[in-house]
């Protein structure tokens, strides 16, 4: 069977709209995608932003918006909890994000509540290069082009990537 | 021709939520900013604090941002503006919690703020406090406002700035009040990049060469008089310590003690011993009580927004 756009429920649609700053990823790849429920003409979904100052989110939403507004009237909520970590990207997400030469970030796990050690030395745990796979890489600068990544250079290929930090 | 030719034509398009200027309305779509303040908290002292806690973050975040241009490398400028936009993203979270609160209601202004604007939205919220608010009605603390200097001072301010929010949010996160503790939460990790960043070049400046070594040390000796005032706690900070919802500011001393004597013995920096610059009659940023710096400041962030109060792009 063919599908239509009625076919599909919001969610559907909601899941495959793309990040604006990694179009590589969809909001559901990224796990920003909370919920979306649809009731009465009305359509409800709910977001979460990667980082709050990130500009991508204003964007979000009007995409979020322009795509849902065939099921009925939009309202596109952000909520900050839980908050969003990269250990939410799927693994759908970072085979795609290693595809487009963006190293995937760690998975960092339950976050501590205690105090953040600061650290002088440079990290022990290397990020892979998503090109040749070598580990001999070296942190370029810890902003890359937009907020959530590292620029990262390969000792091996000798090429630059962009790292998706862990946060 | 098609407006999705035409780039300025399609973002002039971009409709309603496309404020990029303005904001993007967070008072209206942040779920958790529109809950009451928790039972037994006073309403107007939870607005008071998430003023203070935007302003640092606010004015500190417009401070970085005259960085955009002038930075030594590329990678700098890159960094500098990501830095100032972590600190705006905290911001416009707590403007938009304090005005829910009522903050921003007594800088509106008539027919121009209050009433709808051409697109049937009022202004939100954070943008009245952000650009319609007067430097004496600003509650950030002075470090906040200081000009910045060279590279150097910035990166001693930062390191100084950053390890004080970060032990503050740190702490934020248990608070009883729910936009406090998320806003923190998602804060913790950023203001740790930011502490690093800065340390990274406070050892490499301050253990470089010999000019860089007495300009770093400089930079430091700079912002130190500035550093006492954000271990005073104001009393709208007090009482709400004691509702479980803010932090004490004194507890702060020991975070940023232990991260310079972490750092400046091995950047061969010396601890300044310059007297803080002086509460006038006890009062300092958090009573709106300023230094001359913050006037320009405001200044460059407020006059577009006050020159087109109605314009969106
Ligand atoms: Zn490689």
């Amino acid at each position: 069977m063919v599908s239509t756009l009625t076919d599909r429920s919001p969610w559907d649609v909601a899941a495959e709209v793309t990040d604006p700053e990694m179009p590589m990823l969809t909001l559901a790849d990224l796990g920003v995608l909370r919920s979306v429920s649809h009731d009465d003409g009305r359509v409800v979904a709910t977001i979460t932003p990667t980082y709050a100052g990130c500009p991508a989110l204003d964007a979000m939403r009007a995409d979020l918006a322009e795509k849902l507004a065939d099921f009925g009237e939009v309202e596109v909520r952000v909520s900050l909890t839980p908050p969003w970590t990269t250990d939410l990207i799927s693994d759908e997400g970072r085979r795609k994000l290693a595809e487009a030469g963006v190293a995937p970030p760690e998975h960092i796990g339950p976050r501590t509540t205690g105090p953040v050690a600061l650290t002088l030395a440079p990290p022990e745990k290397r990020v892979e290069c998503p090109r040749c796979g070598s580990a001999d890489t070296a942190v370029l600068s810890r902003f890359g082009p937009t907020a959530c990544t590292a620029l990262v250079r390969c000792r091996v290929c000798r090429e630059p990537f962009e790292h998706m930090k862990d946060i | 021709m098609d407006a999705d030719d035409n780039v300025y034509d399609a973002l002039a398009a971009a409709d309603h939520d496309g404020r990029w200027a303005h904001g993007a309305g967070f008072d209206e779509s942040v779920v958790e900013v529109t809950a009451p303040a928790p039972d037994g908290v006073d309403t107007e002292d939870l607005a008071a604090y998430c003023l203070m806690l935007a302003d640092d973050a606010l004015v500190g975040s417009q401070r970085l941002s005259e960085w955009a241009t002038h930075a030594p490398e590329l990678e700098e400028e890159v960094a500098l503006a990501n830095i100032a936009l972590d600190l705006l993203g905290q911001a416009r979270v707590l403007l938009a919690r304090a005005g829910h609160l009522g903050a921003a209601e007594r800088f509106r202004v008539a027919g121009r703020a209050s009433e709808a604007t051409g697109d049937g939205r009022a202004h939100d919220d954070e943008d009245v406090l952000a650009y319609f608010r007067d430097d004496r009605f600003f509650r950030n603390v002075t470090l906040a406002e200081i000009d910045l200097g060279d590279f150097a001072q910035t990166m001693a301010w930062m390191l100084v700035f950053s390890s004080w929010r970060l032990g503050l949010m740190t702490r934020l996160r248990g608070s009883a009040d729910p936009v406090l503790a998320a806003v923190a939460t998602k804060a913790v990790p950023e203001l740790a990049y930011q502490r690093e960043y800065a340390a990274g070049w406070v050892l490499r400046l301050g253990d470089g060469t010999e000019l860089s070594h007495v300009r770093m040390q400089a930079g430091l000796d700079a912002v130190w008089p500035f550093v006492e005032e954000i271990f005073g706690a104001h009393a709208v900070e007090t009482r709400l310590v004691e509702a479980g919802v803010a932090v004490d500011p004194a507890a702060l001393r020991a975070d940023v003690d232990a991260d310079l004597e972490q750092v400046l013995p091995v950047a061969t920096l010396t601890r300044p011993e310059r007297p803080a610059v002086g509460l006038v009659g006890g009062r300092g940023g958090r009573d709106g009580v300023h230094t001359e710096a913050l006037g320009p400041v405001l200044a460059v962030m407020q006059s577009l927004a006050r020159a087109h109060p109605e314009a969106t792009w």
